[in-house]
């Protein structure tokens, strides 16, 4: 089965062989892309969370088929060094990961839920970020996701400001 | 004498079952005996194969009446918390469809058919008798304004009911048990029970 995908922006065409691969086994094995773990390949731990236009999967329970003609941003495609993605700029400033394999799927779960809600709860945490860390990061996670949180309010009312005033 | 009696009992019995077995006529008569008893369905029984099905976990674990979606035939808990959420689906981020897909995944044993969701909570089953599910089912006030003709639809048509009988294997592999009446004649029985104007039997 011919499957055309857009991966952090670029464009894909690949050819599968078995279209019930997991999404997860073509983003590491094929694209090459490390950066999304396999923790469980149960859909249990979010250890393999991305994006599939916009909407956060756990990608070792999502057949390749499903993401035909949609758009996959994976843990590299959030943002760059210079630029570092809200999320990423969080992780940072509260030093969140110990041995830091679960971190890719938290902080593309975090990077969804922050897309959607820039005032999330403590509720909304435990609700949306069930991911499992071994290394029990969670009590510095909670941190980082409120200071993401603030990150990107602060972005969209810079960039509200920014249209305000004509700029680009 | 004994000895004779008890060798012609055997032979007889080895006779019978050589010519009941090689005898299409009796094969044929067992097969329309059993189209005639599908015939026959009572309305009670129907209701009883209808409600059979209702009551098994492939179907409740869906229909809670505490928000908290239910696993596997001790139906424990959804795992990881999850819980209703809006629009029966889940929350913003983590959704039923972060992990369920439009069909079963066999690679990971997790669950799949389109629009995977919750039951509304008008339309939670668990821990009510027999009786008060039907009266939740056939009410339009419980069951999303939903007449008799599109319950028909509904039970045997929508593609998530009847995923009940295609129910993939688990986390394990291990194939997810199906509830006790066949599709096909769990289809029979709720038509049987609605053309009979769908009653309640007050017992
Ligand atoms: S590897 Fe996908 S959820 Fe654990
Ligand atoms: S940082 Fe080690 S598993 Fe989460």
């Amino acid at each position: 089965m011919k499957i055309a995908l857009k991966v952090n922006g670029e464009q894909h065409s690949l050819e599968i062989a078995d279209e019930n691969t997991p999404l997860l086994w073509i983003v590491r094995d094929l694209l090459n892309l490390k950066g999304t773990k396999f923790g469980c390949g149960k859909a249990a731990c979010g250890a393999c969370t991305l994006h599939v236009d916009g909407e956060a999967v756990r990608s070792c329970s999502y057949a390749v088929k499903f993401a035909d003609g949609k758009k996959v941003t994976t843990i590299e495609g959030l943002r760059n060094e210079e630029a570092p993605h809200p999320v990423q700029q969080a992780w940072l400033e509260h030093v969140v990961p110990q041995c830091g394999y679960c971190q890719p799927g938290f902080m593309m779960a975090t990077a969804a839920l922050i897309s959607k809600n820039q005032e999330p709860t403590d509720e909304d945490i435990d609700n949306n970020i069930i991911n499992i860390c071994r290394c029990a990061t969670y009590y510095r996670m909670r941190k980082a996701i409120h200071r993401a949180a603030e990150l990107e309010r602060d972005r969209l009312s810079l960039s509200t400001k920014n249209i305000e005033n004509g700029e680009e | 004498m004994n000895r004779t009696a008890f060798l012609l009992f055997i032979f007889s019995l080895v006779a019978f079952y050589l010519i009941g077995s090689n005898n299409e006529a009796s094969l044929e008569a067992y097969e329309v005996i059993s189209e005639e008893q599908r015939d026959s369905l009572t309305t009670e029984r129907a209701y009883e194969q209808v409600m059979n099905v209702l009551m098994h976990p492939r179907c409740m674990n869906c229909h809670p009446t505490d928000d908290v979606p239910k696993q596997g035939m001790d139906r424990h808990p959804h795992y990881f918390g999850m819980s209703r959420g809006k629009e029966n689906k889940g929350f913003s981020v983590t959704k039923c469809a972060t992990c369920h897909q439009e069909e079963n995944n066999l690679n990971s044993g997790v669950p799949g058919a389109p629009h995977w969701s919750l039951a509304p909570s008008s339309m939670g089953w668990q821990g009510l008798s027999r009786s008060e599910i039907a009266q939740r089912l056939l009410n339009p006030e419980t069951n999303g304004g939903k007449s008799h003709e599109e319950l028909v639809t509904h039970m045997t048509e929508d593609e998530l009911v009847l995923w009940a009988w295609n129910p993939g294997v688990d986390a394990n592999g291990v194939q997810r048990e199906k509830p006790p009446v066949s599709e096909e004649d769990f289809k029979k029985a709720v038509e049987k029970w609605f053309d009979e104007g769908a009653p309640i039997p007050s017992k």
